[in-house]
């Protein structure tokens, strides 16, 4: 440790080392974790997010995104932008209300909070009295409407939050001139919505929960009319001339209501349960726009029949003789509708309805006929189903980029063509350097490739593994067309589909040859596809091989989960990467890893047995190696019982600490007091996990041996040209290496190209290493002659790489979970070690070469390891002398399936999950650095006409 | 029969030359043959390699007196029996009292093939409470056989006293390399790893670092119970103390480091199989440029004082320091042991 933590000995070299990392969080990718709430300024033309912890998300045209997170981590209960301002307030679940504005500085827009502010009531009110429900900022932009469960709206001025006193509107101010009898019924109710009138500023629409809506007119401080409702109130929306609005209610009706000056007290004009006559649930949100040919649309949210379609998430939209219920695969937050905000247009004309659901964010095409769904550029579901696996390849050459392009183009037909319509900002981020693919494999048998270049985390293209097999789900039957009845008209929008048919099919493991196009993907139940990209729908049959890894191996059973059935006969594939060869490992477990090398058409793949060859020209299998320990039952029997048996000891703890609690609960049964109770309750909460901290938890300390478990489980695999047996021929060469410490070397004979059909490719075993401390080796590189790392396949012949030094030694570099090893070659002696795990108590999880580029000057970069560690550290570990360079803390260690999830790309930056639906992405390297950066200008605003930035609507560049 | 022969004190060289400068002189060029000399307290010590041999001749005073044997009617027990009884006393005496059980003399092997289990080290420069523990798990099929786990020491800081997090050892499992030994118990805690501190380490790093250095173990721990230490007088009384205390002679650490390190370094080594032929060690690269040698360089210096090696200077300054600390370490203990039977209770 001391030797590493020598401070600064050469200048020279610390210099150097702050010109080339660098660590920063760019940039959230994904759909925000347990959003709560949305907001949205038609003037500024931006959407904003606000999440259960307490986190807010603006976003605008595609790169235009700003995120701010509250103190509190409370959740966010409700986002409003102050009319004609590049300010919004949000209001969280403690009662605390908090201003943000969007303030440029250095060129770039950022999201500051400015204020926050909490109301109070007078000294020895109760709680409620100050509770907000409703918040209503003035059109005037200097105060703020909050309407209590009291039912009191207090008046607070802007920006300073100073409470206007004399301008309260009390219950009791409301009620005074209402009809006696109904009066009676409904006092002390707390405001469920206030609304501004479109044209008079002066008067506000109070709405109460028991049904009772008043218009209030602010210069008077007085009702001017009544309108007795009787049905609990959800919500409330003005016509947009003012001369009418719409309530809707908890019983699922909603009600049309006059405002005119000779009636202070008008009946409703019409009152409508649109799915009746059964009991209906409560539209909880509705928007009533009008249209030039006067059809209105009327969008509500819920109101499905409660006992067959309760459990739904819809919207419906109608519009004359057209009605669609939109039925959301997660719970609606909440959802606004883009229409014409011009003051002087005569009518809203709606365009798109934007529709953040808990997993998802949906917008529909409002003007297009069939209201079909717009793809959005941003916030995509990344766990439409969970993400098991990810793969990074850095710097996409065009004509392969284009060609995934186009075969996703032909995927995304029923998407409407309207550009996005949130558009507000200026994207004024770089270019991104390069184009970048990241590929998630999930859970249900797809890939899914994303742009991964800029900021906007967008998908390119699905390729789904499932049609080689044979699964439980017919494929015809199709939820949006068979049954369901006609009414209601519901239609299933969004992508969101958590429930896999076959955990089978899970993708554990993707390898992209950027050069040829050519694809290995490997899955749960041991299967490896290895696919090719073609660009025509095609139909073939999918050649089929075994590869028992077992072999020689006698008297195991695996009692693991079956091989996926496989489809006979020719499969019709769609355009994109086509599967052409299936290789089924035997027994069918996991596939731990996988490389595939195109030059030389081979794939290798390892599970917890073994590990194998075989070469997808000729279509054959060239060897298996058995690298079970004769004696490690539990790598035969599969993930199963074990996982059985871990879900029988965690219930049986739950059923423990339940039985406890229940116990405690009578025991004080007697007492009656609740809040006693409850408090009895917490305390003994508070004990019991005071007792599971105090109890002893102790860990055993072992040197690891031959006969622990999983030694033979495959961790890594790597192809590579190099000397293996003597220092005068290199070859062609597959090293694996163990969870026991094991590294394996195989000599390979491939023949030339031109009798690549007719000799079979050889390989014999040249070397294996054993590890004496016997830790999981995680990473195997050779370096060349210049101790640089050999370029990947095809990387020489398309010119995009030096040839490697073949002329001076090469040497190979073995990471472990614990060291850093060099050796020579082909004589391995050992050279070099660092002992990462006996300095510092971390282990190596993740370990990738990245190349570091100077950001002072552009001739320079270096070859270095970026190495995540198990307490979720990054350290950069120079390449060849092992040197560490830097270290920064990146995740939290207790966030095991972050770590998990990490990725580093070839060039210092990473990606890991920071949620299921969330990459979290981070760059080491000064000089390639993907943030967004953009400008929010202050629209001008004359008396009565907004003036809309354009800039916003151009299209994103980088789709083209 | 007798020879005499002169060697030059300031370079004696290796011992192998000198092996073969003996076989010359006595004209036994084939015969094996056992070399012991007498120190200067009159033990019979072999010479067996460079440093003993070094050893030997440096402390010649002027007269080094060689035995030879051969090896084959050679009386093994002859060497160094009176050292090596000596020692164990001084051990098993202070550590475990109820352990003095004395094991016949069946010793019957070489010196040379004595393979150490444990050891304590570098006691000179340790101070009293404190005890450095090498364990080798090398060669042995004994497992390690010992659990930590999380715990709170009371330490002596300069605001006062105050509750640190630490490590402890929580259990032995029976027949273990840590039970055998005798020389780590049940809520020792734990305060280095192979000389890095684990306070501020969490219980899965330490454990980490334990098992990554599980084939050369060197723990420091303050044991539970502290009324086994050594006590040491200071040096200066040395020739005329109790023969238990001189029979740990001031050289003794440095000879053990010097010859674990080379050990150390071996018992890393990797194993290759090339072309399924028989198993081999992975040799050492010769370095080939400067950079790597100026970082062997460095490792080695790094590990001898991690090893305790240190000139014999400084031993004596670390002696008085050591019982200046005395009373500090004695009102902790104090507090230690109340906080003991506390964790004994959640136990």
């Amino acid at each position: 440790m001391r030797r590493f933590l020598r401070p600064g000995h050469d200048p020279v070299r610390e210099r150097l080392k702050r010109d080339l990392f660098q660590f920063n969080k760019t940039v959230e990718h994904g759909f925000p974790h347990q959003p709560s709430a949305l907001g949205y300024s038609p003037f500024l033309r931006l959407m904003a997010i606000g999440t259960r912890s307490g986190a807010i998300k603006l976003y605008g045209a595609p790169g235009v995104e700003f995120m701010g997170l509250h103190e509190e981590n409370n959740t966010v209960m409700q986002i409003h932008f102050i009319p004609d301002q590049c300010q919004l307030v949000t209001l969280l679940d403690d009662n605390s209300l908090h201003l943000w504005s969007l303030k440029q500085h250095s060129g770039a827009s950022e999201l500051r909070e400015e204020h926050r502010f909490t109301l109070k009531g007078p000294p020895g009110s109760p709680p409620s009295a100050t509770q907000v429900t409703a918040v209503l900022p003035h059109s005037s932009r200097e105060v703020l409407y909050l309407g209590t469960e009291s039912g009191n709206i207090f008046v607070v001025e802007l920006p300073s939050f100073r409470v206007l006193e004399d301008r309260t509107i009390t219950s009791e101010a409301v009620l005074q001139r209402v009809p006696e009898d109904y009066c009676n019924r409904r006092s002390c109710e707390l405001v469920e919505a206030l609304r501004e009138h479109p044209k008079n500023p002066d008067q506000i629409l109070i709405g109460y929960s028991r049904g009772l809506i008043v218009l209030w007119d602010l210069q008077n401080s007085k009702v001017t009319h009544h309108f007795l409702g009787t049905q609990q109130l959800e919500n409330l929306y003005w016509q947009r001339d003012g001369s009418k609005f719409i309530s809707c209610h908890y019983d699922g009706s909603y009600t049309q209501w006059p405002v005119s000056s000779d009636n202070r007290q008008p009946e409703p004009l019409e009152n409508v349960v649109p799915y009746g006559p059964f009991p209906c649930k409560a539209i909880s949100k509705i928007y009533w726009q009008t249209t030039k040919n006067g059809l209105p649309y009327i969008i509500f949210q819920g109101g499905m029949p409660r006992a067959s379609y309760g459990d739904r998430h819809s919207i419906s939209v109608v519009h004359g003789s057209q009605q669609t219920a939109f039925d959301f695969t997660s719970r609606v937050i909440d959802f606004f509708i883009i229409f014409s905000s011009e003051p002087t247009a005569e009518f809203d004309d709606p365009s798109a309805m934007v529709v953040l659901a808990e997993e998802e964010l949906v917008v529909i095409d409002l003007k297009t006929a069939g209201w079909p769904a717009v793809h959005p550029p941003y916030l995509a579901s990344l766990h439409c189903s969970a993400i098991t696996c990810s793969h990074h390849v850095s710097n996409i050459p065009l004509k392969l980029w284009e060609r995934i392009i186009s075969a996703g183009s032909k995927q995304n037909v029923h998407y409407s063509n309207m550009p996005w319509p949130i558009d507000g900002g200026t994207n004024i981020a770089p270019d991104p350097p390069q184009r970048d693919l990241l590929l998630t494999g999930h859970e249900d048998g797809t890939v899914r490739f994303w742009d991964a270049s800029g900021v906007c985390l967008h998908l390119l293209y699905k390729l789904s593994t499932v049609r080689v097999f044979l699964t439980d789900a017919d494929p015809n039957d199709n939820m949006n067309t068979l049954g369901e009845d006609e009414w209601p008209p519901l239609r299933k929008v969004g992508t969101f589909d958590p429930y896999s048919d076959d955990p089978r099919l899970g993708i554990q493991k993707i390898y992209l040859c950027k050069y040829s196009g050519y694809l290995a993907v490997a899955g749960t139940a041991g299967q490896v596809l290895v696919m090719e990209l073609n660009d025509e729908d095609a139909e073939h049959v999918v050649d089929h091989s075994e590869a028992d890894l077992l072999q020689d191996q006698e008297g195991y059973r695996w009692k693991g989960h079956e091989k996926l059935k496989t489809r006979d006969g020719p499969v019709r594939f769609e355009a994109g990467f086509q599967p052409f060869v299936l290789v089924q490992c035997q027994p069918p477990a996991v596939v731990t890893s996988l490389a595939l090398h195109s030059e030389w058409k081979l794939v290798a793949f390892g599970t917890s047995h073994g590990f194998g060859l075989f070469d997808h020209q000729q279509k054959r299998l060239v060897f298996v190696k058995c690298t079970l320990h004769p004696s490690d039952q539990l790598a035969l029997e599969g993930p199963l019982s074990r996982v059985k048996s871990l879900k029988k000891s965690l219930r049986q703890s739950f059923r423990r600490i339940r039985r406890s609690r229940v116990s405690s609960r009578k025991r004080r049964g007697g007492s009656g007091n609740a809040s006693e109770v409850q408090e009895a309750n917490a305390k003994f909460d508070q004990d019991a996990l005071q007792e599971m901290e105090l109890a002893p938890v102790q860990r055993k300390i072992e040197a690891r041996s031959a006969e622990d478990s999983f030694t033979g489980f495959v961790r890594t695999l790597y192809f590579a040209d190099t000397f293996l047996r003597d220092s005068s021929r290199h070859c062609p060469s597959l090293w694996a290496g163990t969870n026991g410490g094991t590294v394996y070397a195989f000599c390979l004979r491939v023949p030339p190209a031109e009798r690549r059909m007719d000799e079979p490719v050889r390989a014999e075993q040249a070397k294996e290493i054993q590890l004496m401390h016997r830790a999981p080796v995680v990473g195997i590189l050779v370096l060349d002659g210049r101790s640089t790392p050999l370029p990947e396949p095809l990387e020489v012949a398309h010119d995009l790489s030096k040839s490697p030094d073949m002329q001076g030694s090469h040497q190979l570099l073995v990471v472990s979970e614990e060291q850093f090893k060099v050796f020579t070659l082909p004589k391995v002696s050992s050279k070099l070690k660092l002992k990462l795990t006996a300095l510092e108590g971390c282990r190596v999880r993740k370990v990738t070469v990245a190349n570091f580029g100077s950001c002072k000057t552009d001739d320079y970069s270096e070859n270095d390891l970026a190495v995540l560690t198990n307490l979720g550290d990054i350290q950069i570990i120079s390449l060849p002398f092992l040197k560490l360079q830097i270290r920064y803390p990146c995740i939290r260690k207790e966030d095991v399936s972050g770590i998990a999830s990490c990725v580093f790309t070839k060039y210092g930056q990473g990606f890991y999950l920071i949620s299921p639906s969330e990459f979290e992405r981070f760059s080491l390297s000064t000089k390639w650095l993907v943030e967004p950066r953009c400008v929010v200008d202050m629209p001008e605003v004359t008396s009565n006409n907004h003036v809309h930035n354009k800039s916003g609507t151009e299209n994103p560049a980088r789709k083209s | 029969e007798f020879r005499r022969f002169s060697l030059e004190r300031s370079k004696p060289g290796k011992f192998e030359e000198f092996y073969g400068l003996l076989q010359h002189v006595h004209k036994i060029p084939n015969v094996d043959v056992l070399v012991g000399y007498t120190d200067i307290h009159g033990d019979l010590l072999p010479i067996n390699n460079d440093d003993n041999y070094h050893k030997a001749v440096s402390t010649a005073n002027p007269l080094l007196r060689i035995f030879i044997q051969r090896k084959e009617d050679a009386d093994y027990s002859a060497f160094g029996t009176d050292t090596m009884t000596r020692k164990k006393n001084v051990l098993s005496n202070v550590l475990r009292p109820d352990n003095h059980k004395k094991k016949p003399h069946i010793v019957i092997s070489m010196p040379q093939d004595f393979r150490p289990v444990s050891s304590i080290i570098d006691v000179d420069i340790l101070p009293e409470t404190h005890r450095r523990v090498r364990l080798y798990k090398y060669g042995t099929d004994k497992p390690l056989g010992f659990y930590i786990r999380d715990g709170s020491s009371v330490r002596v800081t300069p605001h006062g006293l105050e509750k640190v997090p630490g490590i402890f050892i929580s259990r032995l499992v029976p027949g273990g390399l840590a039970q055998s030994t005798g020389l780590l118990a049940v809520n020792d805690e734990v305060l280095e790893v192979n000389g890095i501190e684990v306070s501020g380490k969490s219980l899965d790093q330490v454990t980490d670092m334990m098992i990554a250095n599980s084939r050369n173990l060197i723990i420091t721990v303050r044991p539970a119970n502290q009324r086994n230490n050594i006590v040491r007088n200071s040096r200066t009384s040395g020739s005329s103390g109790q023969s238990t205390e001189s029979s740990l002679p001031s050289s003794m650490p440095n000879i053990l480091a010097n010859s674990l390190q080379g050990e150390e370094e071996s018992d890393e080594e990797d194993i290759i199989i090339e072309d399924n032929g028989e198993p081999q060690q992975i040799p050492k690269a010769a370095p080939t440029s400067e950079s790597i040698e100026s970082l062997t360089q460095i490792e080695l210096l790094h590990e001898s004082t991690q090893n305790g090696f240190l000139p014999s200077s400084e031993m004596h300054l670390n002696h008085s320091e050591g019982s200046v600390s005395m009373e500090y370490e004695v009102q902790d203990t104090d507090h230690r042991s109340l906080e003991e039977d506390g964790t004994i209770i959640t136990l």
